[in-house]
């Protein structure tokens, strides 16, 4: 029971903000020595874990040419796109990624969307365009919530969209764990089945909560002023407090 | 045939040729131990290659992720104050000139993503598969990076290779160590799997469990594989602890309930824990790096109200379905 003592310290680290890269490594050795690891152990574990999980950085591919388009514009082109969609709001743009990226991970397209390569570029622009069009021009917190929202529609559309999939990593991870342990014979198709259910409670809730969003910024912020600058020059002021962003702030 | 470490070679040019550029920012106040993390980086990636085909001792990578986390976490990566892309007015205006052309190379990347994950483990050439068999996805997305670059290079007329280069230098410093913090948290997973955290969790989940009561049985392992997801940052690891803890022998044999559903919907009450948990760093702390988020837990935030209901969800489709 006493390993249980590093996961309180990243609890207690995460808690307190400290730095997450000296959090987890210090975690990592305290647990390893709580555990009865040699000191060899721990670092063959940190090496091995580090190896094994460089997939996860295969996203960092799609940088250079995210950064190629918005230097070019991108993000300014989301938002002119979206001003001439009059009926789009955010919580509809939202609603709308969220109901894709879904579909096309039950299909097993996993990898076609994602922070990067998606949400940064697209989503998020669309979505506070989509938002400033009613409303004028966005407080900072609000446009942080409009940003986080669209991240979170990418993560509940992927993760339960992809789980209908039959040969995505967590049936196979299930089937082959219970078959190999107990002696099943499950088939892959019944795990995905029954994903379903959960996907679809999962669409409808966070569905809701994204249509939601329109009312509440409704309420918050009503309808835009009149004669707060003709549609066209809007966006200009908008982006520039967006790629402001990219500069001003350090790790 | 196309090999997923190609990619991960390519990643590694990435960082040093980034870890290169900052050493040369001399707007950087602390651009060589920047740089010396980007670099670091650079190495490791091609290391840990033969590290898993086992040609080479891992602990030397061990040591250097350690080194990499103390530069990040001693304040020591930092980045340049330098303005080296376009103005929003220069911005607005290209907007203009292209249009939507902008999308092309954007939408390729799903497209080219597509076709790799559909019809790419089909083919062969010469007899032999052209990619690198349970690596699709991850060929597939490298791939089409690189394409997607070559058609936004013509598209957009960009005859220098350094534009994108700078501009995806420019987005990863942004990042900063985000960009590593998911794979230092699988390193932290494999350390709490073999110093026995799963086996202890367990144990706990078993012992608080009221004996004979069905509701109570599910509600204990929902909950465990939730939250043992959290502490983790992965429902894969919680699975197969809290299976063996209490689905297999309480769920299955002694309730007779449908293995199927308890073990699938077992796993999406782990993703509810994934969306609330900052150690699923890929999905809940990258995104805040890249959306320029102020609070490093506004995802997490966004995606709460979503999870709890869902949960509750999940055990009712448990408890209502399974037996």
């Amino acid at each position: 029971m006493l390993v249980l003592l590093g996961v309180l310290l990243v609890v207690v680290g995460f808690a307190l903000r400290l730095n997450a890269m000296l959090v987890v490594t210090v975690a990592g050795i305290v647990t390893g020595f709580l555990g009865h690891m040699s000191p060899l152990d721990i670092l063959n574990a940190f090496g091995t874990g580090f190896a094994s999980s460089r997939s996860i950085a295969i996203f960092l591919l799609v940088l250079p040419i995210i950064g190629l388009v918005e230097r070019n514009g991108l993000q300014e082109q989301s938002r002119r796109l979206i001003a001439k969609l009059g009926r789009l709001t955010a919580g509809r743009v939202l609603g709308a990624y969220l109901l894709v990226r879904m579909v096309t991970c039950a299909l097993g397209l996993l990898s076609i969307g994602g922070h990067a390569q998606s949400v940064r570029p697209i989503v998020a622009p669309m979505a506070e365009a989509a938002a400033e069009k009613r409303h004028g021009r966005l407080p900072a917190h609000v446009s942080e919530r409009i940003r986080a929202f669209s991240a979170s529609t990418d993560n509940v559309g992927s993760f339960f969209g992809e789980d209908i999939f039959v040969a995505v990593g967590a049936v196979l991870l299930i089937t082959s764990f219970v078959d190999a342990t107990y002696g099943f014979e499950l088939a892959p198709l019944d795990v995905a089945l029954w994903a379903i259910p959960t996907a679809v409670c999962a669409l409808l809730i966070h569905g809701a909560r994204m249509l939601w969003l329109d009312r509440s910024l409704a309420r918050e912020l009503g309808k835009a002023p009149a004669g707060d600058g003709a549609a066209g020059d809007q966006p200009v002021v908008e982006s520039a407090k967006v790629s402001g962003r990219d500069e001003d702030v350090t790790q | 045939m196309i090999k997923a470490e190609w990619f991960y070679w390519l990643i590694a040019a990435f960082f040093l040729v980034v870890g290169f550029m900052v050493m040369q920012d001399r707007s950087n106040l602390k651009r060589y131990t920047s740089g010396a993390f980007w670099g670091l980086l650079g190495i490791c990636f091609p290391y840990a290659g033969f590290v898993q085909s086992g040609h080479a001792p891992a602990w030397p990578l061990g040591v250097a992720v350690i080194l990499i986390a103390v530069l990040a976490g001693t304040g020591q990566l930092k980045t340049g104050t330098a303005e080296r892309t376009t103005t929003p007015e220069q911005r607005e205006g290209l907007a203009a000139r292209f249009g939507n052309k902008l999308f092309i190379p954007v939408l390729a990347i799903p497209v080219i993503t597509a076709l790799f994950a559909t019809v790419g483990p089909d083919i062969e050439i010469g007899g032999r598969p052209l990619l690198e068999a349970g690596n699709e996805t991850v060929i597939g997305l490298g791939a089409s990076a690189v394409i997607a670059v070559l058609i936004g290079m013509w598209v957009l007329r960009t005859r220098k290779l350094s534009v994108p280069l700078h501009e995806g230098r420019r987005l990863t410093e942004n990042i900063g160590w985000a960009a590593v913090l998911p794979q230092l948290l699988a390193m932290l997973g494999l350390v709490f799997a073999t110093a026995g955290v799963g086996d202890a969790i367990g144990d706990s989940a078993q012992n608080i469990l009221p004996s004979g009561s069905l509701l109570a049985a599910v509600v204990v392992y929902c909950f465990g594989m939730t939250i043992f997801t959290v502490i983790m940052g992965n429902a894969f690891a919680a699975f197969p602890v809290m299976t063996a803890a209490i689905g297999y022998p309480l769920l299955i044999q002694h309730f007779d309930g449908n293995a199927a559903l308890v073990f699938a919907v077992g796993m999406l009450c782990g993703y509810c824990g994934t969306l609330c948990t900052p150690m699923a760093a890929n999905f809940n702390i990258v995104p805040v790096a890249l959306l320029r988020l102020k609070n490093d837990y506004s995802v997490i935030r966004a995606q709460i109200p979503t999870a709890l209901p869902l949960w509750v969800c999940n055990v009712a489709i448990v408890y209502y379905f399974a037996f």
